[in-house]
């Protein structure tokens, strides 16, 4: 169980959390859903004891601050992106983890099993994509079958195909009955994410809970906004990358709204012309390898 | 169990996890990451290099100058090794340590690191404790191609009485080289703390050596001169350069004799005697201690983001 009871942090004056209360029981899983500056991320590192707040944070009664290793203890953590020892191999890295977990050699080398890394173990991290640098931080998270799981945008860095890919595997290992009854506290601004993995969705506008819905509600409520906007947002993967600022001029002057946000043009398209950028592109003999379609409620999210 | 208890939802669902382990089995696993990182990195790599390369010119070039035989080109050497110990290893560790960090903050690998249940204090003496062996290795490696170089110069002298003194005075040397390292690089470890940027603690780093280096004779000799110090102040401004003592503490170890460092060297001799020896070692350890134990409160207080 998680308790978090009136959080408050503060960057400066800025308050990027503000009085946040709310519980997590065994088995829920939970979605921060908001924007950028939201403070999602901010409560996870909270919760993990990577930054100094107000108020109290328990994880099954122990005070994050004043039991921080026995509380990290109980928590795998996923981060956006992997940040590690590029040349360190998949396998001493599992098996470092699983040291500082107080893991076995042998559970911490299945561990890779469990997530689809097996047959990776003598490659450098550097060689890893990052869909499964990902799937090493999934690894290294279970390592010990902690009874918490936070996971920060997790799928932020992903290609369209790697987020599918990691999605599935995420929603398999909460279905897995065999293990214990695992929270999971995630923070995400993606529908499908939501769907596949949630029971509960914490809204957060500005640091506040403005909603504590169901997943199911809030799925209902999200595709009714959905359904109201006129337009929506188109998002190209082009390759390769250095075309995107060509097709982005390309697709300004034939009157779209387009611009570049990490790693996909999006291009913002009325019902029924869906795929005129499209055509406009490959006219233009570029090379479009994934797209797909983002909601604007989810697009201003970001 | 008391009613409380029975209906606290707390105590309905606690999870079987293991135990978390102890502070030193955290920072010995942390140290051999450290240190297998270390020894594979270029950096170190490029400073043994160097080391052990000017180490060897300053050996080679000192023995063949006096004949590469008796104290005489013992004493030449062991003062060129001594000049070299306080240009490069001081760099050498401060550097390390400046990287430690802040490196890890850059790559974003610090949030990942401390999200584990280890505490900050194990993290940063785990890394310092790997870093201080890197380092150790290096030197060690680099003094014993010196040695080599030596020896083989005074072959057929192994066994007499002055090379018995030679191999003590060099090992002393080694000694006294690593406290100044393990020094140098708590420093480090400290500034690595307080940037939130590796290239901010690694200029932090260059700039604190240039001010050490500069500080030991030229800045005291200035010092001297535009305030007019007394002798006890000169020699207590001496002591509190690291590089300074390692110079005073060597010299008087291979010369038995502080006079090559004019009146403040005198003065300490004569004030301190034998006893001179616990001074130094006292203010090696305060410059071991006192940065690493800051670096923790300022580690400890820090938000990782």
């Amino acid at each position: 169980m998680i308790q978090i009871q009136h959080l408050i942090k503060q960057f400066g004056r800025q308050r990027a959390v503000d009085d946040v209360t709310f519980t997590i029981e065994p088995g829920e899983s939970v979605a921060l859903w908001g924007s950028n500056g939201a403070g999602k991320s901010t409560i996870l590192r909270c919760l993990l004891g990577l930054m100094r707040f107000k108020g109290q944070i328990e994880v099954f009664g122990n005070d994050v601050r004043r039991h921080g290793k026995r509380v990290r203890q109980m928590v795998g953590y996923v981060p956006q992106e992997l940040g590690f020892y590029d040349d360190l191999r998949v396998l001493e890295a599992i098996r470092y983890f699983g040291t500082l977990k107080n893991v076995n050699t042998i559970d911490a080398d299945s561990a890779l099993d469990r997530v689809g890394l097996r047959g990776h173990e003598r490659k450098c991290i550097r060689q890893l994509s990052g869909g499964m640098k990902q799937r090493l931080a999934l690894a290294i998270a279970l390592l010990g079958d902690p009874p918490v799981l936070v996971l920060d945008e997790v799928t932020a860095s992903l290609d369209a195909v790697g987020r599918r890919e990691f999605i599935h595997l995420l929603a398999s290992l909460v279905a897995d009955q065999s293990v214990q009854r695992r929270s999971i506290l995630f923070a995400s601004h993606r529908v499908e994410e939501i769907d596949a993995l949630a029971t509960r969705v914490l809204r957060l506008e500005r640091g506040k809970v403005i909603v504590d819905q169901s997943a199911l509600s809030f799925s209902t409520m999200i595709r009714a906004e959905e359904s109201e906007s006129i337009k929506s947002l188109l998002r190209l993967f082009i390759e390769p990358r250095a075309d995107s600022s060509r097709a982005i001029t390309l697709l300004q002057s034939s009157g779209f709204d387009a611009r570049m946000n990490g790693r996909g043009v999006y291009v913002a398209v009325e019902h029924g012309q869906r795929g005129v950028p499209l055509r406009l592109l490959a006219d233009a003999g570029m090379r479009i390898d994934d797209f797909e379609f983002v909601t604007h409620a989810e697009e201003d999210r970001k | 169990m008391t009613a409380s208890q029975l209906i606290n939802p707390v105590t309905l669902f606690q999870p079987t996890t293991r135990a978390t382990r102890s502070c030193l089995a955290n920072v010995v696993s942390i140290a051999r990451r450290e240190l297998r990182d270390a020894l594979r990195s270029r950096w170190l790599l490029l400073y043994t290099l160097a080391f052990a390369a000017l180490g060897l010119g300053v050996s080679y070039a000192s023995a063949a100058s006096v004949g590469g035989a008796g104290m005489a080109g013992f004493g030449r050497t062991t003062a060129g090794l001594i000049n070299l110990v306080l240009l490069i290893v001081p760099l050498m560790a401060l550097i390390a340590g400046a990287g430690s960090i802040a490196g890890d903050r850059e790559r974003g690998m610090l949030a990942f690191l401390l999200a584990q249940p280890i505490s900050r204090s194990e993290l940063l003496l785990g890394k310092f404790v790997g870093l201080a062996l890197a380092l150790t290795t290096s030197i060690a490696f680099g003094f014993a191609v010196c040695a080599g170089v030596l020896a083989w110069q005074q072959s057929g002298d192994v066994t007499s009485s002055g090379s018995a003194l030679k191999v003590g005075g060099l090992l002393l040397l080694v000694a006294l080289t690593l406290l100044l390292a393990w020094s140098m690089l708590s420093v480090g470890i400290l500034l690595s703390t307080l940037a939130r940027r590796a290239n901010v603690a690694n200029g932090t780093a260059i700039f604190t050596w240039l001010a050490l280096v500069i500080a030991t004779d030229l800045g005291l000799m200035a010092a001297t001169m535009t305030f007019k110090l007394s002798i006890e102040r000169l020699f207590a401004l001496a002591l509190i350069n690291p590089l300074q003592v390692f110079k005073m503490w060597s010299l008087g170890a291979v010369d038995a004799s502080l006079d090559v460092l004019g009146p403040a060297g005198l003065y300490g001799q004569q004030t301190y005697g034998s006893s001179l020896t616990w001074v130094f070692g006292g203010v090696f350890l305060v410059w071991i201690l006192l940065p690493l134990a800051l670096a923790i409160v300022v580690f400890r207080r820090s938000s990782i983001s």
